[in-house]
């Protein structure tokens, strides 16, 4: 059953009857996965046990990774070996791989879960998928060093920023066409949608900032500015964002500077600093959204922010450089 | 009807959907020599467009961002040839309109070439010469240094020997004025962070070739001998800039001891094997244009260029004054795949930046280390820092 599984296609796999394992894991409510930028691998996570319980061989470099919308699948980008790997998520093996342009990073589904778009950080371009045909459908030229990926919540525009241009480009998906390009500070790496698509949050790690954007104006409203007693500014470096889904909490993973600010999403102030792991760079919320993860790449780990207490819980060892992380149900 | 709809849109963003205005124009000099330096290594060997390709890589990384702000760049080069004036080659660079002139030149030549184009209001970017005294007593306000100084090369070295525990040096120095002036740097470093240095020695350069049939049976003779009875020291550090011989000391030294400063483990603002902070990229891109690896020179030339087109893109505008007022200003910073945002010294346009110290295969560390402190920044704890400056702008 299980060679078999392996042996299929992409296409028969999502649409196909999935396999399920029944038994081999405990009934736990959500399972994270952790992409390790150095070990090449992913670290699968139990949250009953706050353990990681699995680790999967992957592609050179893993860095970005996002369950399909069916959670039958995860997607990881191996920039190394140029390509996106499919993870089976019942059998926790590798199982195919898309046709991703070179040095994928970061990547975006739309909302049916069809139509993948990748940031090539090598050739300056946004490649579009069709998952189900495993096929590039098309080109999208940016700027410098494409990296953070984002979709409207309405799903017609395509946020993509490029860290060496430094801005943040708007695609329209029906067209393909960048049709406004707004101006951030330098080397921005994440975007971030607040569900009500009335803003668009950009992080720039070099320049230090989070830039609030007004998606229907293209223009910049604010910049979140942060600053920790005893910390040099130059190791600020804001990284991965996650907002709540009524959207009144944002938390923001500064780098180097080893904490994850807290921001009211209303106000852009800065609430208070969480101490985690060192250099924190991605995160993610369980789907109930009690529990944030964010990984540690120095200190290989992720650690649990209870995002009601706004305290770190857990800190749970993954493998080396953890970069990015995804969380579904079971 | 195109402007309309920018207007539209709003500050900030810019319609691109639409046929383009006709693009802004920034013209861009370069100017360098013809000729490069002999090394003691043939891998070393500048390549004839040392410097120069790393400008190129710059603009067209501009050039992309450009498209989106309706901005253009372009590179005229200039190479001076032995017995050409230096100061008219920069005044007709700046007459064909660049008004930012990237130099790789030799101290006095680039003073030269800075006082030439003064009057017609064009900045030099200084992407070549370390020396110390065009930041301090020489400093000009019209040159902008993205070379770092000897004194942050020998900073930076320093640092990592120092929090390395290897704190007793043997200083080994060349004849010609610019050993002498990395030398000075050293010693200078060696007094700031702890270190001591047990003993000077002097190789005198008397001529002859560096490349000869059956050389290394002699160098292998030689420099036992030359470094033998010195005191106990941890590390040798060489200060030979015009490479009569450094690179023939590691391995060859009487007694067992790593060697470094210009040769073994070399301080400098770049290195073809640098990796971290998302460099792979920029690396990549360099070797698809030039096909070779991306050098020092390289870098020193392409974070000028850059710097011109994040100020252009900033302010929105080519004009020169606008561009200069912007690098000049406190909300300037440029990302160099250097984990950190670098920043201009106001007090003598010096670029602040981390200094790597590279192997000749890889990059072993990056200076400023830990512990290294400073009230504004610690790339401040690099090179002469401000209560020291002899700079007066002007």
């Amino acid at each position: 059953m299980k060679t078999e599984c392996r042996g299929s296609a992409l296409g028969s796999l999502l649409f196909g009857a999935a396999v399920w394992l029944a038994g081999a894991l405990p009934a736990s409510a959500f399972i994270a996965y952790v992409s390790n930028e150095k070990s090449n691998t992913v670290s699968v996570i139990d949250t009953d046990k706050w353990a990681a319980v699995k680790t999967i061989k992957v592609g050179q470099r893993p860095r970005g990774i996002e369950f399909t919308k069916d959670g039958k699948f995860v997607l990881v980008a191996v920039g190394d070996d140029d390509t996106i790997e499919v993870i089976d998520t019942a059998t926790q093996q590798v199982v195919d791989k898309l046709p991703s342009g070179p040095d994928p990073e970061l990547f975006v589904q739309d909302a049916a879960g069809k139509i993948l778009y990748v940031a090539n950080e090598n050739d300056n371009t946004v490649t579009i998928i069709d998952i189900e045909r495993r096929a590039r459908i098309g080109d999208v030229q940016v700027g410098v060093e494409p990296e953070g990926m984002a979709i409207s919540p309405d799903g017609k525009i395509l946020i993509n920023t490029s860290e060496t241009t430094n801005m943040a480009h708007f695609i329209d998906t029906a067209s393909r066409q960048i049709v406004a390009n707004v101006l951030v500070d330098a080397r921005p790496r994440f975007a971030e949608f607040k569900r009500d698509n009335s803003e668009l949050w950009v992080s720039s790690e070099i320049g230090g900032t989070v830039s609030v954007i007004d998606p229907a104006k293209h223009a910049v409203i604010t910049k979140i500015e942060f600053a920790i007693p005893g910390m040099r500014k130059e190791a600020i470096q804001p990284v991965g964002i996650s907002i709540t889904g009524d959207a009144r909490t944002a938390f923001i993973a500064l780098g180097p500077a080893n904490r994850v600010a807290i921001v009211d999403a209303a106000s852009h102030q800065v609430t208070k600093y969480l101490l985690v792991g060192q250099r924190v760079w991605h995160m993610a919320f369980t789907p109930d959204e009690k529990y944030l993860l964010v990984t540690n790449g120095v200190s290989n780990d992720v650690s649990v922010i209870d995002v009601a207490a706004l305290k770190v819980i857990k800190t749970i060892q993954v493998g080396e450089l953890p970069w990015g992380i995804t969380i579904a149900k079971q | 009807m195109i402007r309309l709809l920018v207007g539209l849109i709003g500050v900030g963003a810019l319609a691109t959907g639409a046929v383009a205005a006709e693009p802004v124009e920034i013209g861009i000099g370069y100017l360098g020599q013809a000729s490069g330096k002999q090394t003691l290594s043939l891998l070393e060997q500048p390549a004839n467009n040392d410097g120069a390709a790393g400008a190129r890589l710059a603009i067209e990384d501009n050039n992309t961002t450009g498209k989106f702000l309706s901005q253009h760049f372009t590179l005229q080069e200039s190479r001076l040839k032995e017995g050409d004036e230096v100061a008219a080659a920069a005044v007709a660079l700046a007459d064909q309109g660049a008004g930012f002139i990237i130099a790789d030149l030799p101290a006095d030549a680039l003073l030269k070439a800075a006082d030439a184009v003064r009057d017609r209001g064009a900045v030099l970017f200084n992407a070549g010469a370390i020396d110390d005294r065009l930041r301090e007593q020489d400093c000009r306000a019209n040159v902008i240094h993205t070379a770092p100084t000897r004194s942050m090369l020998a900073d930076g070295l320093a640092q990592y020997l120092v929090w390395k525990q290897w704190k007793r040096w043997l200083l080994v120095l060349g004849s010609h004025e610019n050993d002498k002036l990395f030398a000075e740097a050293l010693r200078r470093s060696a007094a700031r962070f702890g270190a001591k240095i047990v003993q000077e020695k002097v190789f005198e350069d008397n001529g002859g070739a560096r490349r000869t049939d059956s050389g290394v049976t002699l160098i292998q003779r030689q420099m036992p001998v030359f470094t033998q009875s010195a005191p106990g020291y941890d590390v040798l550090v060489a200060a030979d800039e015009s490479q009569v011989f450094a690179s023939y000391l590691p391995y060859r030294t009487w007694d067992p001891r790593p060697v470094t400063g210009s040769a073994g483990l070399v301080p400098t603002s770049w290195d073809g094997a640098h990796d971290q902070w998302g460099a792979v990229q920029l690396q990549n891109r360099f070797v698809t244009l030039n096909s070779r690896r991306m050098t020092a020179r390289d870098m020193q030339a392409w974070t000028a260029v850059r710097m011109i087109g994040e100020a252009a893109s900033r302010v929105n505008s080519g004009e020169r004054k606008a561009v200069l007022d912007f690098l000049k200003g406190p909300d300037f910073s440029i990302a160099a795949f250097k984990g950190q945002r670098l920043t201009l010294r106001d007090w003598n346009l010096q670029l602040r930046q981390p200094i790597l110290l590279a192997d000749g295969r890889m990059v072993v560390s990056v200076s400023p280390q830990e512990g290294f402190l400073h009230q504004f920044s610690e790339l401040d704890t690099l090179g002469v820092d401000r209560p020291e400056t002899r700079c007066k702008l002007q």
